[in-house]
C-alpha cells in the first residue's frame, strides 16, 4: 500500500485485515514485556482510569460528608485524609499521567508517522516507576494515611504522625515516570518524524505534548528536590523548612509551587491539544490560527515558570515580589485566551457534528472559558486576598482541571477509543452520559463559586449553618457526576465485545492515525508515509477536490 | 448586583472602610467576565446550530486558516484589559494591607486550634478580638505551630500566621458589631474549628475597657463562663465532656478522679492539678496520652483559669 499523503484512507472497507497489535502476542507476559507503545499507552490507559475512579469514589465521600454541618459519614480525622488522598490520586495518578501517558504513547508515533517512540525500553521502565509510585502511595493510604492536603504544606507536614514519609516519597518516584515520558517525547518529535512531516505540518496534539513533555523535564526534578528535602528533614531532623530547627516553612511553599504551577500546565495542556484535533474533525475544518495555537503552547510553557508566587499572595512574601508574579500571571493568561477564541472560530463555517467526542469539545470550551475567567478574580490581588483558600478557588481549579483536562480526557477516550480498540461504542448512552456530565459538574461546581466568594475556607471538614443550602446543592451534583461515570464503563466495556466493528477512519479526520486500520498492526505502518500536507486539510463545500 | 454594603449575592456585608473598594474591583472583574462568557459562549452556540451537519457529505463552507487583524485584536484588546487589572488590582491591595500610622495595634497568635489576641497593654483574650470602631487596627500575626491563616470576610482580609516570623494585617470597622472570623490554611483534625469573633465596639465603649475585666458576662454563673470558655478557647478540641477519648483525657468525670502519671506517683485531680496541667502541661503527662497540650500560660488570667475548673466539677 502506498501511503504518500496525510489524507486518511477514505474508504478501508475492501483493505484485508491485518493481525493488530492487540492480538498479535497473546497472553500476560508479552504485555508485561512489551515496548509497543500502543500496549504500553493502554496499560496506562487502564492504570489512569482505575486512579480516577479511586479519585472520584473519594470525592463522593467528601461530599457526602459535607451534606450537613458536623459529622455526616465520617469524622475529622477520616474526611483529612480522605480529602488528601483525594487530590493526590487526581493530581499525581491521574492527571498528569492521564492524556499524555495514555493517549499520547498511544498516538504520538501514530501521527508522526513513526513506528514507536525513541526509547521503548525507557517508555515501558516509565510505566513501572509508576506503578511502584503508585503501589507506594497506596501503601502510604493503607499503612496510616496521609492528611496534609496534597500540597505537604510545612511545618504541618513535618510534624504530623501518619505516613507522610511514604507518600512523599511515592510522588517523588511518580515524578521520574513524569520525566520519562517527557523525556521520549521530546527526542520523538524532534527524531522520529516522518519525511514531509515539518514543523508546521505536525498535528497540533503534538505540538502540545511536545510543550508538556519540556514541562515535565525541567519541573518535575524540582518537586524530587523538595521532596527529598522533606524527606530529609521528617528523617534526619535537619532543619530546612521547619523554624523549629531554624527552617523557614515559606520556603517550602516557594519550591513547591515552583513545581506544582508549571505542573498545572502539565495537566492541561495535553487537553489543550486534543481539543484542536476534537475542532477540527467534527466541524470538518482547518485550524483556525495554526501557528497561533502551536507558539501560544511553548509560551504557557516558558511563562508559566515565572508565576508560581501567586499562589502566595497572603504568605507574607512581599507586596513587590507579589505585584511581579501578579503581572506574569496575567501574561500566561492571554495564550490560553488566544487558543479558546481559536477554536471558537474554527467552529465558523464549519460542518458541524455533535457526536460524543465533540460534545465533551463544547464543555470544555464554555467550562474552561469559566475556569480561565474566574481565574482572573484570583490572579488579581485586591481581590484574592479575600478569595484565596475558599471554595472560589477550589471552583476554580475544577473548572479548569475537570471542565478542561477531565472534559478533554472524555473526548479523547471516545475519539481515540475505536482506534485503540477496533470498536465503536454505544453513541445513544454515550451522548446521554456527557449530558449527566455537563449538567451535574455545573451544579456541584458554580454553587462553589458562590459559597467561596461568602467566605466559605476550604478544607472544612464543619461548616457554619448559613451554608449548609449551597453545600447541599453542591453535595447532590456528584450524583449526576457518580451516575455517568457507572454508564460509561458500562457502555465502553461492553462495546469490547459487543461493539459494532470500527472502520479506520470513523470521523472522516484527516491525521495519519486515521490512515491505518483500527486497531493498527504492531509495527503501525508497513512503509513508513511521505507527508505532503499539513493535518487539518479538510475540502472546502463547491471546490474542486 | 455582586456586592453592596449589606451585602449581596456573591459577597458578605462591607465591615471595613476597604471593603468598598475590593467590591467595586469585584463588580468589574465580575462583569467583564459576563461579558467574555456570553461573547464566547454565544458564538459557540450561534456556530454550533448554524452549521449543523445535516447529512453525511456535507463539507464546511469556509477554510479560512487565520485573519492576522482578529487575531492581533483579540490578543491585544485582553492583554490591555488585564494590565489595568492589574494596576488596580495591586492598588487596592496596598490599601488593604499597608496600615495607617499610628494605628491600634493587636498582636494575634494562632495555635492549634484557637486565635489568641494580645493588647498593648498586655490583657489577652482568647476566641474574641474586641476592637474600637472608625479606628484603624493593625494586626500583628505570628503562630506558635504551624502555619494558620486569619480570615475575616466583612473586612475581606486574610493573612497567613507563619511560626518564626511576623507578618500584618490591618482594617478599619465602620460600626460596631459581630464579624466572623476563620482559619483558612489547613492546620489538622480541628481547622474548621479555628473560629473566632472580631467584636466591634463603639469607641467610648471600648474606650471604657470594660470589656476588659475578667468576669462572666451578665446572667451566667461561673461554671457556664467555663463552658463557654472550654468551647472558645481550644480545650474543646482535645477534651470531649462524653468520656470518649480524644487527644487528651475527657473532662467527664476528671476531678476527684486518681490519674496515673507517666514516670511518677499517681495524682488525684484537685485544683492545683487542674491549674498546673493548664499552664505546664508537660509537669505530669497522664499515661495512654501524648505530651501534645501547648501552655495557656500568660493566655487565661485566674478568673478563667477558675471559671474552666468550676465547669470541669460539674461534669460528673
Amino acid at each position: 500500500m502506498n501511503a504518500t499523503t496525510t489524507q486518511a484512507a477514505v474508504d478501508h472497507a475492501d483493505a484485508p485485515y491485518e493481525v493488530d497489535y492487540l492480538n498479535c502476542k497473546k497472553g500476560i507476559r508479552h504485555w508485561l514485556i512489551t515496548v509497543d507503545h500502543k500496549r504500553i499507552g493502554v496499560m496506562y490507559l487502564w492504570s489512569v482510569i482505575a486512579s480516577f475512579l479511586l479519585g472520584g469514589v473519594l470525592a463522593l465521600l467528601i461530599r457526602a460528608e459535607l451534606w450537613g454541618p458536623g459529622e455526616t459519614i465520617m469524622g475529622p480525622d477520616t474526611y483529612n485524609r480522605v480529602f488528601t488522598l483525594h487530590g493526590l490520586a487526581m493530581v499525581f495518578l491521574f492527571i498528569i499521567p492521564g492524556i499524555p501517558a495514555a493517549f499520547g504513547n498511544f498516538v504520538l508515533p501514530l501521527m508522526l508517522g513513526a513506528k514507536d517512540v525513541a526509547f521503548p525500553r525507557l517508555n515501558l521502565a516509565s510505566f513501572y516507576v509508576y506503578v511502584v509510585g503508585s503501589v507506594m502511595a497506596l501503601w502510604a493510604i493503607i499503612a496510616g494515611g496521609v492528611d496534609t492536603g496534597w500540597t505537604f504544606y510545612t511545618p504541618y507536614s513535618t510534624g504530623v504522625s501518619g505516613s507522610v514519609m511514604m507518600m512523599t516519597l511515592a510522588a517523588f518516584v511518580l515524578g521520574f515516570s513524569s520525566i520519562f515520558t517527557g523525556l521520549n517525547f521530546i527526542v520523538t518529535v524532534h527524531k522520529m518524524r516522518a519525511p514531509g512531516m515539518t514543523w508546521d505540518r505536525l498535528p497540533l496534539a503534538v505540538w502540545a505534548f511536545y510543550a508538556t513533555a519540556i514541562i515535565q523535564v525541567m519541573a518535575t526534578p524540582v518537586l524530587g528536590i523538595t521532596l527529598l528535602l522533606l524527606a530529609m528533614e521528617r528523617a534526619l531532623g535537619v532543619g530546612i523548612f521547619d523554624p523549629q530547627l531554624g527552617g523557614d516553612p515559606v520556603l517550602f511553599q516557594h519550591f513547591f509551587w515552583f513545581y506544582s504551577h508549571p505542573a498545572v500546565y502539565v495537566m492541561i495542556l495535553p487537553g489543550m491539544g486534543v481539543m484542536s484535533e476534537l475542532i477540527t474533525t467534527f466541524a470538518r475544518k482547518t485550524i483556525f490560527g495554526y501557528r497561533a495555537i502551536a507558539l501560544s503552547s511553548i509560551a504557557i510553557a516558558v511563562i508559566s515558570f515565572l508565576v508560581w508566587g501567586h499562589h502566595m499572595f497572603v504568605s507574607g512574601q512581599s507586596a513587590y515580589a507579589g505585584m511581579i508574579f501578579s503581572f506574569l500571571t496575567f501574561l500566561v493568561a492571554i495564550p490560553s485566551a488566544i487558543k479558546v477564541l481559536n477554536w471558537v472560530a474554527t467552529l465558523y463555517g464549519g460542518s458541524i457534528s455533535l457526536e460524543t467526542p465533540m460534545l465533551y469539545a463544547i464543555w470544555f470550551l464554555i467550562l474552561f472559558t469559566i475556569g480561565g475567567l474566574t481565574g482572573i478574580f484570583l490572579g488579581t490581588m485586591g481581590t484574592d486576598v479575600h478569595l484565596h483558600d475558599t471554595y472560589f478557588v477550589v471552583a476554580h481549579f475544577h473548572y479548569v482541571m475537570m471542565g478542561g483536562t477531565v472534559m478533554a480526557f472524555f473526548g479523547a477516550l471516545h475519539y481515540w477509543w475505536p482506534k485503540m480498540f477496533g470498536r465503536m461504542y454505544n453513541e445513544k448512552l454515550a451522548k446521554i452520559a456527557a449530558w449527566l456530565v455537563f449538567i451535574g459538574f455545573n451544579i456541584t461546581f458554580f454553587t462553589q463559586f458562590v459559597l467561596g466568594s461568602r467566605g466559605m475556607p476550604r478544607r472544612y471538614y464543619d461548616y457554619l449553618p448559613e451554608f449548609e443550602t449551597l453545600h447541599k446543592i453542591s453535595t447532590s451534583g456528584t450524583w449526576f457526576l457518580g451516575v455517568a461515570v457507572l454508564m460509561m464503563i458500562g457502555y465502553l466495556f461492553s462495546s469490547l465485545k459487543k461493539g459494532e466493528k470500527a472502520p479506520a477512519n470513523p470521523w472522516g479526520a484527516r491525521s495519519l492515525e486515521w490512515s491505518i486500520q483500527s486497531p493498527p498492526i504492531e509495527h503501525n505502518f508497513h512503509e513508513i508515509p511521505t507527508v505532503v500536507e499539513g493535518p487539518y486539510e479538510y475540502p472546502k463545500a463547491g471546490a474542486k477536490a | 448586583m455582586a456586592s453592596g454594603s449589606e451585602g449581596g449575592f456573591w459577597l458578605p456585608p462591607q465591615g471595613s472602610t476597604a471593603a468598598g473598594g475590593v467590591d467595586g474591583l469585584f463588580d468589574f472583574i465580575y462583569w467583564l467576565n459576563v461579558f467574555f462568557f456570553v461573547l464566547i459562549t454565544g458564538a459557540v452556540v450561534y456556530f454550533v446550530m448554524k452549521y449543523k451537519r445535516k447529512s453525511d457529505d456535507q463539507l464546511a463552507t469556509s477554510q479560512v486558516g487565520h485573519n492576522t487583524l482578529m487575531e492581533a485584536t483579540w490578543t491585544f484588546v485582553p492583554l490591555i484589559l488585564v494590565i489595568v487589572i492589574f494596576a488596580w488590582g495591586f492598588r487596592t491591595y496596598l490599601n488593604l494591607t499597608v496600615a495607617p500610622e499610628g494605628a491600634y495595634q493587636v498582636k494575634v497568635t494562632g495555635q492549634k486550634w484557637s486565635w489568641n489576641f494580645t493588647h498593648p497593654d498586655g490583657t489577652v483574650n482568647t476566641g474574641e478580638l474586641h476592637v474600637p470602631a472608625n479606628r484603624p487596627v493593625k494586626l500583628l500575626l505570628s503562630s506558635r505551630d504551624v502555619i494558620h491563616s486569619f480570615f475575616v470576610p466583612d473586612f475581606r482580609i486574610k493573612q497567613d500566621a507563619v511560626p518564626g516570623r511576623y507578618t500584618t494585617a490591618w482594617f478599619q470597622a465602620k460600626a460596631a458589631g459581630e464579624h466572623q472570623v476563620f482559619c483558612t490554611e489547613y492546620c489538622g483534625k480541628d481547622h474548621s474549628a479555628m473560629l473566632a469573633k472580631v467584636l466591634v465596639l463603639s469607641e467610648e465603649e471600648f474606650d471604657a475597657g470594660k470589656w476588659k475585666v475578667s468576669k462572666p458576662p451578665e446572667g451566667m454563673s461561673v461554671a457556664d463562663w467555663g463552658g463557654d470558655l472550654y468551647n472558645k478557647v481550644g480545650c474543646k478540641a482535645c477534651h470531649s465532656v462524653d468520656g470518649s477519648k480524644l487527644v487528651g483525657p475527657s473532662f467527664k468525670g476528671l476531678f476527684g478522679r486518681e490519674e496515673k502519671i507517666q514516670g511518677q506517683d499517681p495524682v488525684m485531680v484537685d485544683e492545683n492539678y487542674l491549674r498546673e496541667s493548664i499552664m505546664d502541661p508537660q509537669a505530669k503527662i497522664v499515661e495512654g496520652f501524648a505530651p501534645a497540650m501547648p501552655s495557656y500560660k500568660g493566655q487565661l488570667d485566674d478568673a478563667k483559669i477558675d471559671a474552666i475548673i468550676e465547669y470541669i466539677k460539674t461534669l460528673k
